[in-house]
């Protein structure tokens, strides 16, 4: 029973017998049966669960949705069993997908702001319920209990996976109970329990859309994942993850182009980064012809999505970068902001271009139908090496060789070998995330861990540069543009200022972080991974 | 939570079809409300087709054995539930009696813990003057008095204004209205102009003596459910829109 002392089932019916006569006649053994027209809750309602590309309501094990009424809405937030969160009123809901933190004040927007951003919601399925009631009524002609009917149609907004398609629900029913007659909705419970076709809905309205619309909820992740086997041929290996990959890439061409959000690019970005180091760790189990081809290919698609995110990566931490400001005021930093809005604009164009061009569909196309030729076709013919044979002998090369780059860095050493070591260890990390299958579970988080705080620390010194020779660029610009006022110059000044502390700060953490992870303890736990414990 | 009561020592004379008219009125307009039937004879429950029944009986209520929430009946409208009368409401003065301390204030307390759940509570009383109509008064903050067109009731209302005024303390307002008024009774017509203008307190919407009234012990609901449309729903409406603003002074 749920909190409205309803209890719910799905009527698994025939077309033929849309007004549930079965029901019907099943209830009139105990009750009188009659229509009530116009009773709370009756008529036609629309819904639209919400959630982010990546599912994040969902995996937080909440749900989303806008309730359509005659004027405005609702949004209304609950736990995946329906237990209501928070709700609050709004005019309405946009047709372009939002970010929570632009809804307008309310406990609902304090909910999930935080949790979404930098992510937009998306209409996930739109359902329509036609709702009609039925009074039970006793002998007195009194009412004891209510028939809730609910006949929904679903449908996947257009624009996202299984645009435009519908589909029908079986009717779910509910009996409502009157108070101080809990006996008699018992009594109805127990009468449409018996009914054949009739059962207790297992799946809530929106699990049961989203099955009934060819989907399933967490259905995307920017993770590998790839389904390969440690027996399997290399090249079958390969070419799966690949696959995979590419995937997830497409996945992600279209948010990219309505750019509905900044992260859609930034997982396309990932599939790419991750597409150009496997063809180059693992090119070897691949025709030669084709590595050369596509790594000259995903090195122009790769190049082509840089600008957009440069600028979306200073636009995004704008806010907490004005937070930081100590002489200057936010407001002097307020041109920066329009400039990089206008240049993020201009950038986005030719992205759009590229991503909508003949060069980017032939480099999909192609790469598709060469992997799949080798998953299929070419692959399964050659035994060795096999996928684990090459896991190994690739991840600890890669292994190695930053134990031999890191451990030659002193305090002398120049900024280039830091960047330098930053790609080796991201190499690693893809190469741990490719073959995470064939690996223990405990021992891959352990090396992954000690790794993660090794790449964070270089990714801090390298960024902290790179977004400092930014910051000098854009000042040229802007006063080229004439649109640099000496206030903004010098807040961007401060901000360099804070970026060169943050690059020294992480240059004399890189000797602990790196003795972490290749000292003794490391090499043991990165020897554990590869050899096993015995 | 505002408390409505209707109330009068005679019987006959319109209570229980203005409590249940005015509590589906309230409950129309979206107030969260709940009609107690306090007559043993049941009127106001067999109306909502609910059985005057109440597990335990009025001893386990009063006595606080069972509280009023349990006891409590949805009727087929929404917003609005009943509290059922039962037989054993007969002996409710004397149950009063033995409550304890300050009897007059009992149905007082026992309405206090659902001031959360509704916003109108309606009180319908069994003729008489006992303990219980003492109780009542002390709880409700508007007294709602059928008068049937008579010198003799408006001697009644005197009365009953005297019997309040000498409350300590919390008032109820006391509103009266004209019920069962026949138009082609020249002393009805006379009374229920003169008293409407001249006294505070006198509700100048009256309820007429129509068959439609009768009719909702054959429909079993409130007439302006049934016959929303009729010129009975329209006096109840017209009363219900009056008595929920201060009299006039």
């Amino acid at each position: 029973m749920t909190a409205n002392g309803l209890w719910d089932f799905v009527a698994d019916t025939t077309a033929e017998d849309s007004d549930l006569t079965a029901v019907r006649s099943a209830l009139s053994q105990a009750f009188t049966v009659r229509e009530e027209p116009g009773a709370a809750g009756s008529g036609t309602h629309r819904r639209t669960w919400l959630d982010t590309f990546d599912w994040r309501l969902y995996k937080a094990g909440l749900t989303l949705h806008f309730e359509q009424a005659r004027r405005g809405g609702r949004l209304v937030l609950s736990k995946a069993d329906g237990t209501p969160q928070a709700e609050q009123p709004v005019t309405r809901w946009p047709r372009r997908p939002g970010l929570a933190q632009d809804l307008p004040p309310g406990p609902v927007r304090d909910r999930i702001a935080v949790l979404t951003s930098p992510r937009a919601l998306l209409p996930i399925v739109k359902a329509v319920s036609t709702v009609s009631v039925t009074r039970l009524l006793n002998a007195d002609g009194k009412t004891v209990a209510r028939l809730v009917t609910d006949h929904v149609t679903v449908n996947a907004p257009t624009g996202d996976t299984g645009g435009g398609t519908t589909a029908e629900l079986p009717p779910r029913l509910a009996v409502a109970e009157v108070r101080g007659y809990p006996g008699q909705a018992r009594k109805a419970m127990i009468l449409l329990s018996g009914v054949p076709g009739v059962s207790h809905a297992s799946q809530s309205v929106f699990t049961a859309a989203l099955t009934a619309l060819g989907r399933h909820p967490a259905d995307y992740t920017s993770s590998v994942e790839a389904e390969i086997t440690a027996t399997m041929p290399a090249p079958v290996a390969v070419a799966r993850l690949l696959l995979r990959l590419l995937d997830t890439l497409e996945l992600n061409v279209d948010g990219v182009l309505r750019d509905i959000d900044t992260e859609f690019l930034h997982d396309l970005r990932v599939a790419v980064r991750r597409t150009r180091s496997a063809i180059k760790l693992l090119g070897a189990v691949l025709p030669a012809d084709l590595v050369e081809h596509f790594k000259v290919e995903f090195k122009w698609l790769g190049d082509m999505t840089t600008p957009v995110r440069d600028l979306d990566v200073h636009l995004l931490g704008f806010d907490a970068l004005t937070e930081q400001l100590v002489a200057a005021s936010p407001a002097d930093l307020e041109p920066l902001r329009a400039f990089l809005v206008r240049r993020r604009a201009r950038e986005f164009r030719r992205l759009a271009a590229a991503l909508r061009g003949p060069r980017f569909r032939a480099i999909t196309d192609d790469w598709r139908k060469a992997l799949l030729e080798i998953r299929d076709v070419d692959g399964p013919r050659r035994r060795r090496p096999s996928a684990v044979a090459l896991a190994l002998s690739t991840t600890g090369r890669s292994f190695r060789r930053i134990v031999a780059q890191g451990g030659a860095i002193t305090t002398d050493s120049p900024p280039e070998s830091l960047h330098d070591l930053r790609k080796r260890a991201k190499e690693l990390r893809y190469l741990l995330e490719f073959f995470a299958p064939l690996h223990d579970p405990v021992a891959y988080r352990k090396v992954v861990s000690d790794l993660k705080q090794l790449q964070d620390c270089l990714g801090e010194f390298q960024d902290s540069e790179v977004q400092r020779h930014e910051i000098r660029d854009m000042a040229d610009a802007m006063l080229a543009e004439g649109a640099a006022p000496a206030a903004t110059l010098l807040a961007m000044g401060e901000i360099a200022a804070k970026l060169a502390l943050s690059q020294t700060e992480a240059r004399t953490e890189f000797a602990a972080r790196f003795a972490r992870f290749a000292g003794p303890a490391g090499r043991e736990r990165v020897r554990v991974l590869l050899e096993g414990r015995s | 939570m505002k408390i409505f009561a209707t109330y009068n020592i005679k019987g006959g004379v319109g209570k229980t079809t203005a409590a249940v008219n005015l509590a589906y009125l309230s409950a129309a307009d979206g107030c969260r409300t709940l009609l107690w039937d306090l007559d043993p004879q049941g009127a106001a429950s067999f109306l909502f087709r609910i059985k005057p029944r109440v597990k335990g009986g009025g001893k386990a209520l009063i006595r606080g054995t069972k509280t009023l929430d349990d006891a409590i009946k949805g009727t087929d409208f929404d917003h609005l539930d009943l509290l059922p009368a039962d037989f054993t409401y007969r002996n409710m003065d004397l149950l009063l009696d033995d409550a304890g301390a300050r009897p007059t204030r009992k149905l007082a307390r026992l309405l206090k813990p659902l001031a959360a759940e509704y916003d109108h509570v309606f009180l319908d009383c069994p003729p008489s003057i006992s303990l219980v109509s003492e109780n009542v008064m002390h709880a409700a903050d508007v007294l709602l008095v059928p008068l049937i067109p008579t010198t003799l009731s408006v001697r009644t209302l005197d009365q009953l204004t005297e019997f309040v005024a000498g409350f300590s303390g919390r008032r109820p307002q006391v509103w009266a209205f004209f019920s069962m008024v026949d138009r082609r009774k020249k002393l009805h017509q006379e009374i229920t102009r003169d008293l409407a203008t001249e006294r505070t307190g006198v509700a100048a919407n009256p309820i007429p003596a129509l068959s439609m009234i009768e009719r909702m012990s054959v429909e079993r609901a409130p007439v302006t459910a049934f016959a929303p449309r009729s010129v009975a729903a329209r006096a109840y409406r017209a009363l219900w829109a009056e008595v929920q603003q201060d009299p006039k002074p």
